[in-house]
């Protein structure tokens, strides 16, 4: 049995490597991609490879469920732009649907779940108004919550469609207000890329930035091998269309304050992945990759999260860098009196 | 961390791996599963885990966590004592939410001269009792839980996994099927008291056989009898509810049910007593085309 996530990273980064596999490891690998939410990511890859007719069929299904759910993505995105079609500023479509929308590679078999858009803060009380008036509601109506997001967060309490039953995150930034990193939001939005539908998605460079601030300065590392397959992706499709890609990605990092973040991403998935890497910049090791490493793997081949410990640290760290150790203890505090789990 | 014990089924179009902490459930699905054939080289499109909630209850008052490829994140979880409704409950929750190669109907289904009755309606309805009684009674039994409409021939597919009995339908049976047939008897579950029960053997040996849905019927149990006509835009909203997959299917899973419900006849038919629905039952059955 396999003890780690490591059989999906081969898959995915050589997909003729599947081909040697027996169906116990089949039924482990999409265990795991499964657990891992890259099943999708994975049936692509291997689509035209010999493959076992069952596991075929498992990702047959896989790659209809996420056309379906592209189809879902983009005509959410649309729904959201009719909503705020009086708003004079610009939304920029985020993750996944942005991957979609602007027809990435990095979107093609990702798994999407909540619509993200970006907007000017000071437009979010008309973004607000005008998507509560075109039928989404508050998700979490309470009191405590929502002043926590609004002061500190860099998005709007979720909002839940009442017939569609969909989430929208309306953020300002791309990191909350709290984390170390302030990225230059104006400077995002003032390079975002027109569709032709009259949305935006943010410009390359800011586009993988953001993938890895979300990545490497904000949560748990939960779903980190998607998101870095992601990063891996957008690197490789940027890179190849512009030679002066590489230059902008670091001027821009550095304009976000994000030189770190996307210096550890370019490591990880270039060691994971094997993405090709700026040939200018020095191979480096650094010896805190492992952890990371180790944390990204923590899936064994029933698809159990394993590395409990490992796994835990990453949780408070993820505490750590999203407040001030006061202001950690002071929500904590409160979140424990209110009896709930301390979620965020 | 360790190895977990494991297990292989195939039900129908669906093979599963079941993985547990413990031996005990599997050696209870491997008894009462020992009919069936195995998977066809050994692949399968689910694992369903059956793990202690937190470490120590393992063994301490073990409780077991329903997990899996596909899960819900407020499952409770069971009794080790429970272990086999755990491990039958993974593996429809597998289905239910993973399933893409047919329409999941929530529906029972049996078979008689290569055609498919289909009975559907909420929990306590009969549907599920009604099957096993049928399938002791000269018809084929299908399934109990899930019906699997085809998105392209429109035929049923049989699911019999094994017959999951309830309270009072758990002595009505014994009257009828061998003591060998069923399985450990489960008291005070979320569910009442439940036994499961192998389908016939016919069932088992054809479960790769569909039949065309020649009836489709709204049981209704502990009502004076009476059939009743219903309009076809209030069978096609029931089914949509019935479907655990209809909106993950898309498109796909509107023309199936469009096509299930332009052309199969429906009825809603109360009954008080197994004989009485089967009389029914058999009257409507001998005046379908």
């Amino acid at each position: 049995m396999m003890r780690d996530a490591r059989l999906l990273i081969k898959a995915l980064r050589d997909p003729s490597s599947v081909e040697t596999l027996d169906s116990g490891q089949w039924t482990e690998l999409i265990s795991i991609a499964r657990a891992e939410s890259l099943i999708g990511s994975l049936a692509h890859r291997v689509r035209d490879m010999t493959v076992p007719d069952r596991a075929r069929a498992v990702l047959q299904d896989a790659i209809e469920a996420h056309d379906l759910a592209r189809q879902q993505a983009l005509w959410e995105a649309d729904c959201a732009r009719r909503a705020l079609a009086d708003c004079s500023g610009k939304i920029v479509l985020m993750k996944g649907t942005a991957y979609v929308a602007a027809n990435l590679a990095a979107g093609v078999g990702r798994s999407i779940g909540d619509l993200d858009i970006m907007v000017p803060r000071e437009d979010l009380p008309v973004v607000e108004a005008a998507l509560l008036d075109a039928g989404w509601e508050w998700v979490k109506p309470d009191p405590y919550d929502d002043q926590y997001y609004r002061e500190h967060m860099h998005e709007l309490p979720p909002l839940i469609h009442r017939e569609r039953d969909r989430m929208i995150d309306v953020h300002h930034t791309i990191l909350p207000l709290t984390a170390g990193p302030r990225p230059d939001a104006d400077a995002i939005l003032n390079d975002a890329v027109r569709l032709e539908n009259g949305l935006y998605v943010m410009a390359p460079a800011d586009m993988v930035l953001h993938s890895i601030a979300h990545l490497f300065a904000d949560g748990d590392l939960a779903g980190g091998l998607r998101n870095l397959w992601d990063i891996n992706l957008l690197l490789g499709h940027f890179s190849a269309e512009n030679k002066n890609f590489w230059a902008e990605l670091h001027r821009r990092a550095q304009i976000h304050g994000l030189c770190a973040e996307l210096a550890r991403a370019l490591r990880l998935s270039n060691r994971l992945y094997g993405t090709p890497l700026d040939e200018s910049r020095p191979d480096e090791t650094i010896v805190s990759d492992s952890f990371y490493v180790r944390r990204l793997l923590a899936r064994d081949g029933y698809g159990r999260e394993t590395r409990k410990f490992t796994r835990f640290a990453f949780y408070v760290r993820s505490h750590w860098l999203r407040m001030p150790p006061l202001m950690l203890a002071r929500h904590l505090w409160t979140k424990w009196r209110k009896g709930g789990k301390p979620s965020n | 961390m360790g190895e977990m014990h494991q297990i292989l089924l195939k039900i129908g179009p669906a093979a599963f791996r079941i993985a547990s902490t413990w031996r005990e459930p599997l050696d209870q699905l491997a008894a009462l599963y020992n009919a069936y054939p195995a998977p066809a080289d050994q692949s399968v499109d689910f694992t369903v885990r059956l793990e202690p909630e937190k470490p120590w209850r393992r063994f301490i008052r073990p409780s077991v966590h329903i997990g899996g490829d596909f899960w819900l994140p407020d499952a409770a979880p069971l009794p080790l004592k429970q272990g086999l409704l755990a491990a039958e409950m993974g593996m429809n929750l597998q289905m239910a939410l993973g399933w893409r190669r047919h329409l999941l109907l929530h529906a029972s289904s049996v078979e008689k001269d290569g055609k498919a009755l289909v009975m559907t309606g909420l929990s306590g309805s009969g549907k599920s009792t009604l099957s096993a009684m049928l399938a002791e009674r000269g018809w084929r039994f299908m399934g109990d839980e899930f019906a699997l409409l085809s998105l392209d021939s429109g035929q049923i597919s049989p699911f019999p996994r094994l017959i999951s009995l309830k309270n009072e339908a758990i002595g009505a049976m014994q009257k009828v099927a061998a003591e060998t047939r069923f399985g450990p008897e489960m008291k005070t579950t979320p569910k009442g008291d439940i036994r499961h029960l192998v389908p016939p053997k016919a069932a088992v040996e054809r479960m790769d056989a569909p039949a065309r849905p020649a009836l489709l019927l709204f049981p209704r149990f502990g009502h004076a009898p009476e059939l009743r006509e219903m309009g076809k835009s209030e069978v096609f909203v029931r089914l949509t509810q019935a479907s655990t997959n209809y909106v993950a299917l898309g498109e796909a899973g509107f023309h199936a049910l469009t096509r299930f419900v332009d052309q199969v006849p429906v009825k809603a038919m109360d009954y008080q007593s197994t004989d009485q629905a089967e009389q029914m039952i058999g009257e409507l059955w001998s005046r379908l085309p």
